[in-house]
């Protein structure tokens, strides 16, 4: 029997994974934003977090500011919010509940009991004491989906548009991180080199778990523009923009040969662009032409692969697909 | 003093399934070991169990979803192997001439020529689909999945309530059920030779297997299902997964040159089985109802080319109706030529003058049942209506005979069941379920519904009801 996968499956696994490492990257930007990055008036910055999500017209339509409370409630517990944590999981449960008959009863179980627990959280649990624990139970729930997915997932093409998901995901949410806290941080020229502004670099490697692997390649000094460099082009670094774009390009090629599956031929040709430009290009060109630029338009090229994959595996037709990558972001 | 399970225990003058039955001494004998406070301990973590499972029907309501678990007691039901043996052969002898039946009725109407049933209660059948006249079916086999309701009375008889013979559901809990008690009545089980339920996918794979169109050497099976705000969608995944066959819904399958093809990664990709789980209005909106959104346009065309097996067929539901149940026993005997192994709730046809003035004179005794309603709209049960409500029932009948039917108030058997902390008896009903390919096969045992309320003989899932593990004891 031919090995088949229905494309309304193949669209539910891929943004199965986009959710949950949509929802973890999430938890680990509001995280370090709680821990470290005060600046030297001891203020934190917030505002910046609702920037980064484009979510500026829908937060300030029901928050006055931008305060730690306002902000943490609005992207942890807000299931009115689509670009809250809950919202993301129960987009993921979702999912997980169309796919159970592809999925293992572990994963449907986790995400299950996950999402319960995420629903239950009222304001009184996110009381400034709480929040790191909080933070860090939502990253490990997040990290043991993807422990008992890796366990558990039987290995069809299922798996391959599963991953495919994630490392996009990825892709797309270091290219924001990245975007926001460049733009915020540079312009105050005046602290470059400063304690407050190596204290900001520091966290935005660590909110992406890279702080320590930068320091064993740079040892000496945290720049911004080593730091933009390190994560966007390194290659071993796990949610490096490049080595996210390659594991796709990778896995595109794999299920398309180990499954003999005919299209996708134009997300990847768009792959290979994209990876040939990121392990050519050198980060002093890219801020020399424009960081700001470069982000956007690979956010917008990881938007183009997702329609093409979603045209050519998932089942919808070009117009479909426009409405999704609208609705989606 | 820590009571044990059945201390104390009084079925009330019921037939009792668990006390009545020489079967059940070993399982009484460990029950009167085992206290009722471990007894409710183990019951609560099995259905919180139940509940991260997500073993659950469903009910959306506005942007919320809530998940209900069946109820499920932890007291199982028992049934000797003499029992089963009763119930297997006289299920199988039911399905036998229910699939005789259907052929006819779509075929010559040898039956309905004869006169043994009146030709307008199959002909003027809202469930009768003239689409299907004519169209042959691998092995005769028009109901591959029945799912038969048997009651027990006051004296132990088995009879027979109701054939479902279109889209049965509950076999889902049959299993799980079944793995909630391994795991948390281990001691209970040990040493009682149980007929095993395991293979109850395997075995429905088969008999679609058997139903395939011809030629075809490697048939490709789906399940079609409404979808994920279904309330039985997790029995849908439960039987897609015991199959090993894609879950699709009809979006995911288009007809194209009277070939049926569901939409892949890879492209179209041939269907040439489907085990549906939506009722024929709704199967293909060219066909039958044209605003269903959840079937797929032209499958019957391409059923009708011969090019789909659909189990079960289409049609069906002509032959699990109120009335033609009480013709059940002279179908089997025209068919068959047998007497029937399970007897019917005695049943009196207000069409028939005889039965109708039985029916007017004992109408204080009994139930009288509109044939053509579903989920139990205009039934005046007699012992409780009012003089008014039986003046309102005697004025119907004589309007119009044909359309009610009438039978005697069943007091059905009961099984110990824990409600609140207490051992109590409660009314319980049996649905075994039958898998036909070229042959009938019956997972033995079946799903017991207990009704949760005191006195009630209500034993559905949306009213109260749980559910109770079966035991065959070899």
């Amino acid at each position: 029997m031919p090995d088949v996968l229905l494309a309304r499956y193949a669209d539910c696994i891929f943004w199965l994974a986009r959710y949950v490492e949509r929802a973890e990257n999430l938890a680990r930007i509001l995280d370090v934003n709680e821990t470290f990055s005060r600046d030297n008036r001891g203020g934190q910055n917030w505002r910046s977090i609702v920037q980064l999500n484009f979510d500026e017209e829908r937060f300030f339509a029901s928050h006055d500011a931008a305060s730690a409370h306002s902000v943490v409630n609005f992207y942890v517990i807000d299931g009115d919010n689509p670009t809250s944590i809950v919202s993301a999981i129960r987009y993921a449960r979702e999912n997980a509940r169309t796919l159970r008959p592809l999925i293992s009863t572990e994963m449907w179980v986790q995400l299950n009991v996950f999402y319960n627990r995420l629903a239950a959280l009222s304001a009184a649990d996110l009381a400034p004491g709480n929040l790191a624990a909080l933070f860090s139970i939502i990253k490990e729930a997040c990290q043991t989906h993807t422990g008992i997915t890796e366990g558990t997932f039987f290995r069809d093409q299922g798996w391959y548009f599963y991953q495919i998901g994630r490392y996009l995901e990825r892709a797309d949410q270091t290219t924001r991180l990245l975007d926001i806290k460049y733009h915020l941080l540079l312009p105050s020229i005046a602290d470059v080199g400063s304690p407050v502004d190596v204290s900001q670099w520091n966290a935005l490697l660590r909110s992406a778990a890279g702080y320590h692997a930068y320091r064993r390649i740079h040892s000496a000094s945290t720049t911004p523009a080593r730091v933009a460099g390190f994560m966007l082009l390194n290659t071993a670094f796990p949610r490096s923009v490049h080595h996210c774009v390659r594991e796709v390009g990778r896995l595109l090629g794999d299920v398309k040969s180990h499954h003999g599956l005919r299209r996708g031929n134009d997300a990847a040709e768009e792959l290979d662009r994209l990876q040939v430009l990121l392990g050519t290009l050198d980060i002093s060109v890219i801020l020399g032409s424009g960081l700001h630029e470069f982000l956007d338009s690979i956010q917008r090229q990881l938007i183009a692969i997702t329609r093409e994959l979603s045209i050519a595996f998932f089942g919808y037709t070009p117009e479909s697909s426009q409405a999704q990558s609208a609705s989606s972001q | 003093m820590n009571p044990s399970v059945l201390d104390g225990y009084d079925p009330q003058g019921f037939y009792c399934e668990m006390l009545r039955s020489a079967a059940s001494r070993a399982v009484r004998e460990r029950l009167s070991g085992l206290s009722i406070t471990a007894l409710k301990q183990r019951a609560a973590s099995a259905n919180a169990e139940l509940y991260n499972l997500g073993i659950t029907f469903t009910v959306y309501s506005d942007a919320k979803t809530i998940d209900r678990i069946l109820p499920f007691d932890v007291i199982p039901r028992i049934l000797s192997a003499e029992e089963w043996q009763h119930l297997e052969t006289g299920i199988t002898q039911r399905i036998t001439a229910i699939n005789l039946l259907l052929d006819d009725i779509y075929h010559r109407q040898r039956i309905l020529r004869d006169g043994i049933v009146p030709q307008e209660l199959i002909l003027g059948n809202r469930n009768y689909r003239p689409s299907m006249r004519g169209i042959d079916l691998p092995h005769k086999t028009y109901v591959n999945i029945c799912g038969t309701d048997i009651v027990r009375d006051e004296h132990g008889t088995f009879l027979v309530l109701e054939d479902n013979a279109r889209t049965p559901s509950g076999v889902s809990y049959v299993v799980e059920n079944r793995h909630m008690m391994l795991r948390a009545f281990p001691d209970l089980l040990d040493e009682i030779g149980l007929r095993p339920i395991e293979n109850y996918g395997a075995r429905l794979i088969s008999a679609l297997h058997e139903v395939a169109p011809a030629g075809i050497g490697d048939p490709r099976v789906v399940l079609l299902s409404p979808g994920t705000y279904n309330s039985a969608y997790f029995e849908h995944v439960f039987l897609a997964r015991e199959m090993g066959v894609p879950l699709v819904e009809g979006r995911d399958l288009l007809v194209d040159d009277d070939r049926v093809f569901m939409r892949t990664t890879g492209g179209l990709s041939r269907v040439d089985v489907i085990y549906r789980r939506i009722d024929d209005d709704y199967l293909d909106p060219e066909a039958f109802l044209p605003d269903s959104m959840l079937g797929v346009p032209g499958l019957m065309r391409a059923y009708r080319a011969g090019n789909l097996a659909l189990a079960n067929a289409v049609g069906t539901g002509v032959a699990d109706d109120k009335a033609v149940y009480a013709y059940m026993p002279r179908i089997i005997r025209y068919y068959l030529a047998q007497e029937p192994i399970l007897q019917i709730v005695e049943t009196h046809i207000c069409r028939e003058p005889a039965s109708l003035r039985y029916t007017l004179d004992h109408l204080a005794e009994l139930v009288v049942k509109p044939v053509g309603e579903a989920g139990g709209y205009g039934i005046t049960v007699g012992p409780k209506a009012s003089r008014q409500e039986l003046e309102e029932c005697r004025a119907k009948l004589l309007a119009d005979p044909a359309n009610y039917i009438s039978q005697p108030c069943i007091k059905l058997s009961v099984a110990p069941t824990l409600v609140d902390g207490h051992v109590e008896p409660r009314h319980v009903d049996l649905r075994p379920f039958a898998v036909t390919g070229s042959s009938t096969w019956i997972l033995p045992g079946g799903l017991t519904r207990v009704a949760l309320r005191r006195g009630s003989l209500v034993v559905n899932s949306s009213q109260g009801g749980g559910s109770k593990d079966t035991w065959v004891v070899a």
